[in-house]
């Protein structure tokens, strides 16, 4: 088996897992992240909260912030970079991504447009109309 | 430092053949690699679950929604206690690197404690909505909630039961190769459970409370 | 508290003749076998060579053996279904109660897809991909094992179904509220659900195996554009049980806790939306079927470049097709319920999308055609089927555009039309595609050939018992007859129906031949015993030994180009080397266990208990398999080393014997 430097295990911070990156150097990446985190999470509460935003963008405010969140969470948590040693895993993950993507927005608007074209209730309905 | 590693072997990329061609590869890399494919497809299963509560969101039967349910307090403590987890998670994944048992011992210690805490809050939180009639049970919304916050909740569990299991491992084995990739494999299980749970707490808690 | 939750006497159908026959059978059937194999003294040899395997190689036969025995159930509830069918027109009853005949359908769909056809398609990849990747086993053999326990624990589970209890009524893909406990309550959806989420975790498990496999362990020199086609198929459809099977695993718990613990996700009550089961059923169920035929494409490029005498026409293309067809098999998946009454906007959009999805197969199709213009085709078994499969599946692809636009799919929704369509793909794609493997990799997994003129026999038979068993449901299907009917007042149905009829019995002499042409050729294995390359093969499966050691490669290959062992020939053959003297070192290679075995025993304790409510057994059973799990997690030794020796001893055996 050769060891390349072209490939890395997901999680591993270094092409070399064994050679020490120096343990200061990285419990900083993981104290960054946990900041960062920490700052998004906040964020996220004030925006959900907060009545100084106009409403109809809070919503998407919160989804930014948490793919921003997820970010972090790759990143300095999971090591996850655009190296060339780390194509395969960026793109496995960017599989999952486009797979999920289909899954949830795909199942809403189809149970949204299926949803619209049910029958409306009783009282809805103008029952005079038909003749 | 740098975030981005591979930078500092530019100068031997001419000497190795590119991971394509280089023959199989080390079996870290196979196992690591393995287990991130199993998280995607847990992820997908999660995004199922996902697009059922957002399709279920306000299918209440005339029952409580999650303005009248959701305290942003005790979830902002869980959210806290399992991103504190990944962080200690993460220590540990250092030790276990640099080969020191009493950090390892202790990093994995603290995580569980973390996780513990956030599996606490949440089946109290649980059991509060059951005992004032809000059950799965009640409405359609409800059986959508309790079936994707649990089913992260289960995966809680079973990364607690699964680090208890490891930390017997590295006692009993040492940082043997195959201990080191399973515990790479949990760590990689316990940071996708904190990404996980960034999107429940924004899309279910966070969203569910805005009207 | 009753210990046996809902089990009692009862729950065996004593009333019922047919099933009582057919269950008698079963098990005399079994203990025959199992006495057979015990009083012969063949059970450590069974536990130590196979039940405890981890080798791909003997994996792979397993699950074969398995998909052959489903399919000779399934194929059993076809014959019933088409015998009931042709007698009950006009005011005639036919011999199945409907009861009993829904049970058959909904058992001849879920066995056929998740037992016979997933089974069938994992054990090819399992045996040949790790071969064709010069390389000596799966990534993860252990897991490999599992799988194929936790498969075969479904199997038992909807076996036993026949004599304890009932199975499912609501159809293979069982949409509630039918499958919901009010108009469900007996055990039979409880069968369905347990068996297909058992082994739908081991087939998650093959996913990963194969993706890693493929992705990360190949022989050196192998980039990706020098894999064999069939290895590009395999991790297309790999790739898709690693994407859909969660989601199928997401929607069975949703309705397993709507029956157990009374939640609103499906039922009437609660605001439940029952469209919801539709559609994510549907998100698991498109990719599926192209889980089930890629493969079968990529074994047609194997048997048809072979057989040609001429590498693939196309390979990129080929390439190109296979993952673009991965890719937009996820963007389809409404065109099964068009009728469910999305708007015309979301109804056109997929029904464009799945004509879009053609384009890439019929290139496909044409790089096949292609590859054997201007070939010397020599007229195997493999390539009969090959042919057959090339006429076959181009006409159901043909009706599935058509069905494709959605005015014309609200006339032909659940028609025959529909049955038609799916059985024309699925077998002449498929099943055929799958013949053709079995039949072209058999002498290397055995050391001898498969029969040829039975083969030449069984090909004929399925071939015309097929068109005469389902032609016939195209012209019904457009006369306006419905899917699963038990009987039906339209004389004019009835003649079309005995066709189909004849058909099946037709197939039936199909399936009769391959028997028998497996036990011919046991009978005379020794006349019809083989080396290595038997077909003149292109790819590196045909450089070793048939069978195959256990470490498949003495040295691992070093590849330069796509078809690795054509090339190696021709430089052999150009370049007349003396053989030198190799020098062999020990191999590691995986250690046998276990795991899978045990797992698939508690697998089954576990789905039996909460099929029947036996709380306590099903404890008991999920803490074995957690067992299981940390003995093996804890055990010391995980590989076993071949000494050099045994390896040099091998290969000069073999090399003296190709000399000869």
């Amino acid at each position: 088996m050769t060891d390349t430097h072209y490939d890395r295990a997901p999680g591993d911070a270094s092409a070399l897992p064994d050679v020490e990156q120096g343990t200061s150097s990285g419990v900083l990446v993981y104290t960054i992240g946990l900041a960062l985190a920490v700052v998004l999470t906040a964020m996220s509460f004030w925006v959900a909260n907060t009545s100084l935003l106009w409403a109809g963008g809070v919503s998407l405010g919160l989804t930014v912030l948490a793919i921003a969140q997820m970010g972090i969470h790759l990143v300095f948590f999971l090591h996850v970079t655009t190296g060339p040693d780390n194509t395969n895993n960026v793109m496995a993950l960017a599989f999952g991504v486009l797979i999920v993507a289909l899954v949830v927005v795909g199942s809403l608007l189809i149970m949204a447009d299926l949803n619209d074209n049910m029958m409306p209730p009783a009282e809805l309905m103008n029952l005079q109309m038909q003749h | 430092m740098n975030i981005a590693v591979a930078v500092d072997d530019e100068v031997r990329h001419e000497a190795r053949p590119s991971a394509s061609e280089a023959g199989p590869t080390t079996k870290r890399i196979v196992v690591g690699y393995g287990f991130w494919i199993f998280l995607l497809s847990d992820i997908v299963m999660f995004a199922a679950i996902f697009a059922a509560y957002a399709v279920l969101a306000h299918a209440t039967a005339g029952g409580p929604g999650g303005v009248q349910l959701f305290n942003q307090r005790s979830v902002a403590i869980e959210t806290g206690c399992l991103l504190a987890s990944s962080y200690t998670c993460g220590l540990m994944s250092l030790a276990i690197g640099s080969r020191r048992y009493a950090v390892t011992y202790l990093a994995a210690l603290v995580t569980f404690v973390l996780g513990a805490a956030f599996l606490a809050l949440e089946v109290r939180e649980f059991a509060g909505m059951i005992a004032i009639g809000a059950s799965p049970q009640r409405s359609a919304f409800l059986s959508a909630f309790f079936m994707l916050v649990g089913c992260h909740g289960l995966h809680v569990t079973a990364g607690l039961i699964w680090l208890a299991v490891m930390m017997a491992q590295v006692a009993i084995k040492g940082f043997r190769a195959t201990v080191e990739r399973r515990l790479l494999c949990f760590s990689l299980f316990w940071h996708a459970l904190d990404i996980v749970w960034v999107w429940l707490f924004t899309v279910v808690y966070l969203m569910g409370v805005l009207s | 508290m009753n210990l046996l939750g809902k089990l009692n006497w009862s729950a065996i159908p004593f009333d019922q003749p047919i099933i009582m026959g057919a269950s008698g059978g079963v098990v005399l059937a079994i203990i025959v076998i199992l006495s057979w194999v015990t009083l012969k003294g063949y059970v450590p040899y069974l536990w130590r060579e196979w039940l405890t395997s981890v080798d791909h190689k003997r994996i792979g036969i397993m699950y074969i053996v398995l998909a052959l025995i489903m399919l000779l159930r399934g194929f059993a509830d076809a014959i019933m279904m088409r015998a009931q069918q042709a007698l009950a027109a006009g005011g005639a009853h036919g011999y199945l109660p409907p009861e009993h005949f829904d049970q058959i359908f909904s058992a001849h769909g879920t066995i056929m897809i998740f037992f016979m056809a997933m089974p069938f398609v994992i054990g090819m990849m399992n045996f040949v991909v790790p071969l064709q990747l010069g390389v000596r086993d799966m990534a993860f053999p252990t897991l490999n094992s599992v799988a194929l326990g936790l498969t075969a624990s479904g199997i038992l589970l909807i076996n036993i179904s026949l004599a304890v209890g009932e199975f499912s009524k609501a159809g293979w893909v069982a949409y509630p509220p039918l499958s919901e406990l009010q108009f469900s309550p007996g055990v039979g959806v409880d069968y369905y659900l347990w068996a297909l989420q058992i082994s739908g975790v081991g087939t998650l498990m093959t996913g990963i195996n194969f993706v890693a496999t493929i992705l990360k362990t190949r022989a050196p020199g192998m980039i990706y554009m020098r894999m064999p086609v069939f290895c590009w198929t395999s991790l297309a459809a790999n790739l898709l049980i690693v994407a859909a099977f969660p989601v199928l695993t997401a929607t069975l718990a949703m309705l397993l806790l709507d029956r157990y613990l009374g939640f609103h996700f499906f039922t009437v009550d609660g605001q439940g939306n029952a469209m919801m089961y539709v559609n994510l059923f549907w998100v698991w169920g498109h990719p599926e079927v192209y889980i089930l035929v890629l493969p079968a494409f990529g074994i047609f490029s194997e048997v048809v470049s072979t057989f040609s005498g001429k590498p693939l026409f196309g390979y990129r293309s080929m390439v190109a097709a296979t993952m673009s067809i991965c890719v937009l098999s996820f963007i389809v998946w409404l065109h099964h319920f068009f009728t469910m009454g999305a708007s015309a906007n979301v109804n056109g959009f997929f029904g464009v999308m799945t004509m879009i999805i053609a384009v890439p197969t019929g290139v496909k199709v044409f790089n096949w055609l292609f590859t054997m213009y201007g070939g010397r085709i020599r007229f195997t078994v493999p390539i009969l089927w090959s042919i057959g499969f090339m006429v076959t599946f181009v006409i159901g692809g043909m009706t599935g555009v058509l069905m494709a636009v959605p005015p014309a799919d609200f006339q032909l929704h659940n028609s025959l039309f529909l049955i038609a369509h799916f059985h024309n793909v699925i077998i002449g794609g498929t099943v055929f595609g799958l013949m053709a493997g079995y039949n072209y990799w058999f002498p290397k997994a055995f050391g001898f050939m498969l029969d040829e003129r039975w083969g030449r026999a069984s090909f004929w038979c399925w071939l015309i018992g097929f068109y005469l068993a389902f032609m016939p449901l195209y012209a019904l299907g457009l006369m306006g007859m419905t899917r699963r009917m038990q009987h039906y007042d339209v004389a004019s149905w009835q003649p079309w129906l005995v066709v189909a009829a004849v058909g099946v019995v037709v197939i039936l002499a199909g399936i009769v031949s391959q028997v028998i042409q497996l036990v011919v050729s046991i009978r005379d294995r020794e006349k019809l015993k083989v080396t290595a390359d038997p077909w003149n093969g292109r790819t590196l499966e045909w450089a070793i030994a048939s069978p195959p050691p256990a470490w498949n490669f003495a040295v691992l290959p070093q590849v330069t180009d796509v078809d690795a062992f054509w090339k190696k020939k021709q430089r052999e053959r150009t370049q007349a080397q003396p053989s030198k003297e190799r020098k062999f070192e020990p191999i590691e290679i995986p250690k046998n266990s276990a795991t899978g075995f045990i797992t698939a025993f508690f697998a089954v304790v576990t789905g039996f208990a909460l099929i029947w409510h036996i709380w306590w057994m099903a404890g008991a059973g999920a803490i074995g398999i957690f067992l299981t799990m940390l003995a093996f997690a804890f055990r010391n030794e995980e590989e076993i080393k071949i000494p050099a020796e045994q390896i040099a001893g091998f290969e000069q055996a073999r090399h003296a014997e190709i000399a000869v």
